[in-house]
């Protein structure tokens, strides 16, 4: 069953309003049928502790990517979590989570890989809707197993390998690096105040410009308004639906942020994540990295 | 062999399969006890390697007897359940019994097929905290 949208005044001036719901639209209809509330946290822990009633839980770490390669599941994985988590392929998911939607953007970005139908993201994600004082409950839903097909990946379209970033280079196509301007000038290996995750060099993807993922949202964890946004980004960078963009960060989860925001919210259509991000690039050998005041090394 | 409880509390998680281990590490962040009244902010160190703001204080105390103090926000469960795991497994060891812990000795309760290995370094990051706090007490003794 069809799940209609939400036609909050905010959304309608984004590209794509259907791919956004507000927190006072998903409490009117949690009970849809046919909507599936789907919780991605980076900390791993959070739903369990509570959730919004009848979310269920898709863990970014255990249930999207591969135990064995560093990539995601493949078609038939990706049908079996599916089915395990009640989702058909008619199912409308709302995808919300912490830190800003990261994940919850990440695991969006991921279904989409699928080409899942319908995936739309909560806006202000788990903070704005505690903020709110809307319910919360510990209670896992039993969602009885249903049929998801199995579709294979598709990563031509939103997806982007190392090669691809190479060349993109030499074609002086847009880059946009969402990561804090410590990492992306090398200053910092790793995001303030987090974890040295195992980056040899610091620096950036020669030619990427740096808009900082922040840059999207509003202190309450929502986007920025459809015309902040054409500001930033098609005003202030120049990007345009045109362009073939990569957007990376460290492991691909802020950059989701960004590529939502370029994809949906601002109708951008050859927008790209580059997954294996800096945890990548500031590790392979022989790749070109730029910092300030130093020629680019090895030359592009 | 590890001190205290913590072998124990290795052993525990060692025995469970991956969704008990998850509900045992929540059931471990609910175990750090609040700080104590005087221990205020300036004697807590921030460790860094942990994904959100977290704070540890150590007291030696008469021969040798450590009392763990950690800090942590409720919307960090993960990292508050590390700080349950060394709470429950090393408050009241000694001393040099601590420093002897090795810090990967966390391997063998089998939590990396839950949790990333980069999130699962901050215990490791929280146990060198506070061996170098008990070092730094020791000299000063």
């Amino acid at each position: 069953m069809a799940v209609g949208t939400d036609h909050a005044d905010k959304l309608q001036a984004y590209a794509h309003p259907e791919r956004l719901v507000t927190t006072a639209w998903l409490a009117e209809h949690l009970d849809d049928p046919g909507l599936v509330v789907a919780e991605s946290d980076e900390d791993v822990l959070l739903y369990e502790t509570g959730h919004i009633p009848g979310a269920v839980k898709i863990d970014w770490h255990t249930d999207l990517n591969d135990d064995v390669a560093r990539d995601y599941i493949d078609g038939e994985g990706f049908a079996q979590m599916m089915r395990s988590k009640g989702i058909t392929r008619d199912t409308t998911i709302v995808f919300y989570g912490d830190k800003f939607n990261w994940w919850a953007a990440y695991a969006l970005w991921v279904s989409t890989l699928f080409d899942h139908p319908d995936a739309r993201l909560l806006d202000g994600g788990r903070q704005k809707w505690i903020e709110e004082g809307r319910p919360m409950t510990t209670e896992i839903p039993e969602r009885p197993p249903v049929d998801y097909p199995v579709v294979d990946r598709d990563d031509t379209r939103i997806r982007a390998f190392r090669d691809q970033v190479l060349a993109h280079i030499k074609e002086q196509r847009q880059l946009v690096d969402v990561r804090s301007p410590g990492e992306y000038s090398g200053e910092l290996l790793h995001m303030p105040d987090y974890p040295q995750e195992g980056a040899l060099r610091g620096g950036h993807i020669p030619g990427a410009v740096n808009v900082p993922w922040v840059t999207a949202a509003n202190e309450d964890g929502t986007f920025k308004a459809a015309d902040e946004l054409r500001k930033i980004y098609l005003e202030g960078q120049g990007l345009s639906g045109e362009d073939d963009i990569i957007a990376y960060c460290r492991i691909g989860e802020r950059s989701s942020h960004t590529w939502f925001v370029l994809t949906h919210l601002l109708g951008l259509e050859h927008v790209r994540n580059y997954d294996g991000s800096w945890v990548e690039w500031g590790n392979a050998v022989r790749v070109p990295i730029e910092r300030p005041g130093r020629p680019i090394r090895p030359s592009v | 062999m590890l001190p205290g409880k913590l072998q124990e509390v290795v052993d525990e998680f060692a025995d469970l399969d991956r969704e008990l281990r998850v509900e045992a590490l929540l059931d471990y962040s609910r175990m750090v006890p609040p700080l104590p009244p005087h221990i205020n902010a300036d004697a807590l160190e921030r460790v860094h390697e942990c994904q959100t703001p977290f704070f540890v204080a150590v007291e030696v105390g008469e021969d040798e007897v450590v009392a763990l103090h950690f800090d942590a926000p409720p919307e960090a469960p993960t990292t508050r359940g590390f700080a349950g795991i060394l709470s429950v497994g090393l408050s009241g060891a000694r001393a040099g019994d601590i420093l002897a812990t090795p810090e990967d000795f966390y391997t063998r309760m089998g939590l990396a097929d839950a949790i990333s290995p980069l999130r699962l370094r901050g215990m490791s990051a929280i146990l060198a905290r506070v061996k170098r706090q008990i070092r730094a007490q020791l000299a000063a003794h």
